[in-house]
């Protein structure tokens, strides 16, 4: 019975790999590569002098260190900073003209774009490797006026947006990987949403990393003008290698005046085989700024794969009433490793915010919920809300919970509250009563223990979300 | 400051007559000393309390040798009144006075002069500085079986000759099987702007019982530095009570391993601060076996610019099943300028285990002052009744019925 669960486990759903040639960038990170990963991305000049000063900036940084999982020396001169489909190089005018092995992956993926174009009516910027490869619906969103395209079109198209919000929220020297991030980003989503426009559907990206030795650097920037909403989906994976890959992404939000942005992304990166070997590093800045009164930014992740996850999606608040909330689900199994939570930072008076973590470790993993609420003397009147649980299977793995709390305002309310728990005999006793197996009762069990956060989901990720939480526990009990 | 450090170091050796072993360890820990510095916000532990700008901020020219061949005067009117004690009192960092005149005398042993321990896997480097230039290093022994009748009172007092001075002191405590012993920790300051930094080594043998209460409650410009570690064995209690309140700054680190089977730690702290003080409260509980269990209570009132830091930590070994562990913080701002931080921490490997923490910080429930407004108090009685109300819980929680109406007596809380 075990051997057959480990079987099962070493087959990771998203274990292929797609026999495309690549454009690759020489090895290494130096000012060459820059210039040949701006030049390939045929951009203006303003935007290669920003990646330069990035990179001068980092040569000043150093990795920070103080996360819980350590990882071996990355070595940033061995990986290719720049990888492309050769087909893309000429931008296909249609999804009929792409590449069929490469619509043949995404089908695997379990994104037909076709399909999905006709039935599910949601936009998909898919991005493999490092180029945005297609866009779907953007007839149907230039009608309201959203733009939603890639980065690097959108460095082209639209300077005037991106300059003015690209490094606003992150900036440029933020911190080590940022800073990579900024230097050598390849592709990544860009979305404006227009005053007052609800956006028609749920916009979505589907991240994967595909060859092998490069480490995938995107950059999203959304901006949701006055009074607009906009719901956005991220999905990842990453086939299977042994070696471990790199994966410093930088997403920024902007929600001004009555805006509200929702950003959710079910992350199911390759994890590394069941004795830690491989896998993802996920080191990801994700950062969202409530820059205009009464906006609201939603982050909802559930985070399962990756061999180390390292993010804590963020909000600033700054408008006042403005609301930042943050739902996640994190699990890990085997040796997979994760530090992952959130900060809110309060600036604007009357802002709210929201927490809610839940955190499944098992088999040897180590799981960290680090968080920071900072409650600043001018942001009167706020409040905040911190629930974080933990469930721990066996004796092998760890739960840790490590929030920061600081409050400097005497008007300002905040409550934290933390539990750590395991599945008691009792339910597990009841479901198998009634006819479950072991497994069943346990992932049963765990979507019970995750239903709030499952709940913030769009519909058709939370139907793949749950499935995920049954998978990854596979092997974790009997 | 490095040079002055060095001058003082020399002295200190030519002045004391250390054995020739001590005398290499003490090197040792003042080289590592050198090395490492006094703590900065960049290590994790001294992110909330920057302990070099603290110091180079309220202290000039900071001297570290420290002459105490010439004894001093014990000012007998800050004893504590209305309690039959037993008294060990240090001025200025020299030993004055050990009394224990209401306990059979071979049930008690005091080593003085003792010799450091060679294996000191610290990284602490105010432990460093405290092994390196501690002149003095004492021991008290409560033999098997043997009960102290009247509670320990040691007094920490500084008088106005003290200035600008570092004073290192260190005390082991060591309860045989079945003893028990109740210990006030009482400092009282007239020395201005001094950096105190204290030791405590703490080993509780099976079935044995410690009750320590630490009261700095007198208002002083002194910066201080309290490290308490507590070892404990199987079936043991410890009970820890806090009240952080007098001096300009001062952490209390505590470091409890529950290494015994069923034994117990108790940690409960107030913090009560007004003007420019700021406090910490660091504490650290290791279960390392079976069914061990941990309570923690904190609650502080900040007024003024004050500041409080509460970081506490539950560290769960795999092995250490059927843990229970518990911590709740929390904090009443009464000014705009107050600044309350926590780091309630939980690190976990084993999965029977009970473990929670809360904290909560804000301002006054308006609705009950007005309520008691509307029953005839004025708005600052029903403000300090609210206040008293919310210390008391953790006052309550003291479980030696005469120390617990001292303490109330001392933070002028009525019955």
């Amino acid at each position: 019975m075990r051997e057959k669960q480990i079987d099962k486990l070493k087959d990771y759903k998203y274990g292929f790999t797609t026999d495309i040639e690549n454009i690759r960038a020489p090895k290494g990170l130096n000012k060459e590569v820059i210039e040949f990963i701006s030049k390939a991305k045929k951009e203006p000049k303003w935007m290669l002098d920003w990646r330069m000063k990035a990179f001068e900036r980092l040569k000043n940084l150093k990795e920070p260190n103080w996360q819980k999982p350590k990882y071996p020396k990355i070595d940033y001169q061995d990986i290719y900073y720049y990888s492309a489909p050769k087909s893309a190089s000429e931008t296909p005018k249609s999804i009929d003209e792409l590449d069929p092995k490469l619509l043949e992956t995404y089908k695997k993926l379990g994104i037909p774009l076709q399909e999905q174009q006709r039935l599910n009516g949601i936009a998909v910027d898919a991005v493999f490797d490092s180029v945005s490869v297609a866009t779907t619906f953007k007839d149907k969103l230039n009608e309201v006026g959203v733009i939603f395209c890639s980065i690097s079109e959108a460095i082209q198209k639209h300077p005037e947006i991106v300059k003015k919000y690209l490094g606003s929220v992150i900036p440029l020297t933020d911190h080590y990987f940022a800073t990579l991030n900024s230097a050598v980003f390849t592709d990544g989503s860009f979305v404006y949403i227009p005053p007052g426009v609800k956006c028609p559907m749920e916009l979505s990206t589907y991240f994967r990393i595909n060859a092998s030795q490069t480490g995938q650097f995107e950059r999203t920037l959304i901006i949701a003008d006055k009074g607009s909403y906009v719901s956005y989906l991220e999905g990842c994976t990453a086939p299977m290698r042994d070696e471990n890959q790199l994966h410093a992404a930088n997403v920024e939000l902007v929600a001004l005046d009555n805006a509200e942005i929702k950003y959710s992304t079910v992350q199911n990166w390759y994890p590394g085989d069941e004795n830690g070997k491989g896998g993802i590093y996920n080191f990801v800045t994700k950062r969202g700024l409530c820059k205009g009164t009464n906006s609201k930014i939603s982050w909802t992740q559930v985070e399962t794969g990756s061999a180390i996850t390292w993010k804590y999606p963020s909000c600033v608040l700054q408008g006042d009433n403005s609301i930042g909330e943050f739902y996640s689900i994190a699990i890990t199994n085997n040796y997979q490793k994760a530090d992952t939570g959130t900060k809110m930072i309060h600036l604007g008076k009357n802002t709210k915010s929201k927490i809610i973590s839940k955190g499944i470790s098992a088999g040897f993993s180590d799981m960290t919920y680090r968080g920071l609420v900072d409650i600043s003397s001018k942001a009167k009147n706020s409040r905040n809300y911190t629930q974080c649980d933990s469930l721990l299977m066996g004796n092998k793995c760890g739960a840790h919970t490590v929030p920061y709390i600081k409050n400097k305002n005497p008007e300002s309310n905040i409550a934290h509250e933390a539990t750590t728990s395991k599945i008691s005999e009792e339910q597990l006793h009841y479901c198998q009563q009634r006819g479950l197996n072991p497994e069943e009762a346990v992932g049963l069990i765990v979507n019970g223990f995750c239903k709030e956060v499952l709940q913030q989901l769009p519909m058709e990720f939370a139907v793949e979300a749950q499935k995920l939480v049954g998978i990854s526990l596979e092997g974790s009990v009997g | 400051m490095e040079e002055q450090l060095k001058i003082d170091f020399e002295k200190l050796l030519e002045n004391s007559n250390f054995s020739k072993k001590n005398a290499e360890i003490k090197r040792k820990n003042f080289d590592n000393f050198i090395e490492k510095g006094f703590p900065n916000r960049r290590e994790e532990n001294w992110k909330f309390s920057d302990l070099n700008q603290i110091i180079s901020k309220n202290i000039k020219n900071l001297s570290f040798y420290n002459d105490l061949s010439k004894p001093n005067k014990i000012d007998q009117s800050i004893y504590i009144d209305g309690l039959e004690h037993n008294k060990i009192v240090f001025v200025n960092g020299r030993i004055e006075k050990i009394e224990f005149d209401y306990e059979e005398k071979n049930k008690i042993e005091i080593l003085d002069d003792l010799v450091l321990e060679k294996s000191n896997n610290t990284t602490n480097s105010l432990l460093f500085l405290n092994n390196a230039f501690v002149s003095k290093y004492f021991k008290l022994i409560i033999k098997k079986n043997y009960s102290l009748q009247k509670p320990l009172v040691i007094y920490n007092i500084t008088n106005k000759d003290l200035v600008s001075k570092n004073i290192n002191l260190k005390v082991d405590i060591f309860l045989e099987e079945n003893s028990s012993l109740k210990l006030i920790e009482f400092s009282n300051d007239k020395s201005t702007t001094n950096f105190i930094n204290i030791n405590y080594n703490f080993n509780v043998q099976k079935n044995s019982i410690l009750k320590n209460y630490k009261i700095d409650n007198n208002s002083n410009s002194n910066i201080k530095y309290c490290f308490n570690n507590i070892s404990q064995d199987a079936n043991s209690v410890s009970e820890i009570f806090l009240l952080s309140s007098g001096s300009e700054f001062i952490k209390n680190e505590i470091n409890c391993n529950l290494n015994g089977k069923y034994s117990s730690a108790f940690v409960n702290g107030v913090f009560i601060l007004n003007e420019t003080k700021h406090h910490e409260i660091k504490t650290n509980i290791n279960h390392i076996v079976e069914n061990t269990k941990s309570y923690q209570l904190i609650k502080g009132v900040l007024e003024d610019t004050s500041k409080a830091v509460y970081q506490g930590k539950i560290f769960v070994d795999s092995k250490a099943q059927k843990t229970d562990g518990y911590q709740l913080s929390k904090a009443i701002l009464l000014n705009d300028n107050t600044e309350f931080n926590a780091k309630p921490e939980l690190e976990i490997y084993a999965d029977d285990v009970k473990c929670s923490h809360g904290s909560a910080s804000g301002s006054l429930n308006e609705d009950s002052i007005f309520y008691l407004m509307s029953r005839g108090l004025n708005y600052k009685e029903a403000k300090k009744l609210l206040i008293n109300g919310f210390l008391l819980d953790v006052v309550e929680k003291i479980t030696d019925s005469e120390i617990k109406n001292l303490i109330k007596n001392i933070m002028s809380l009525k019955q």
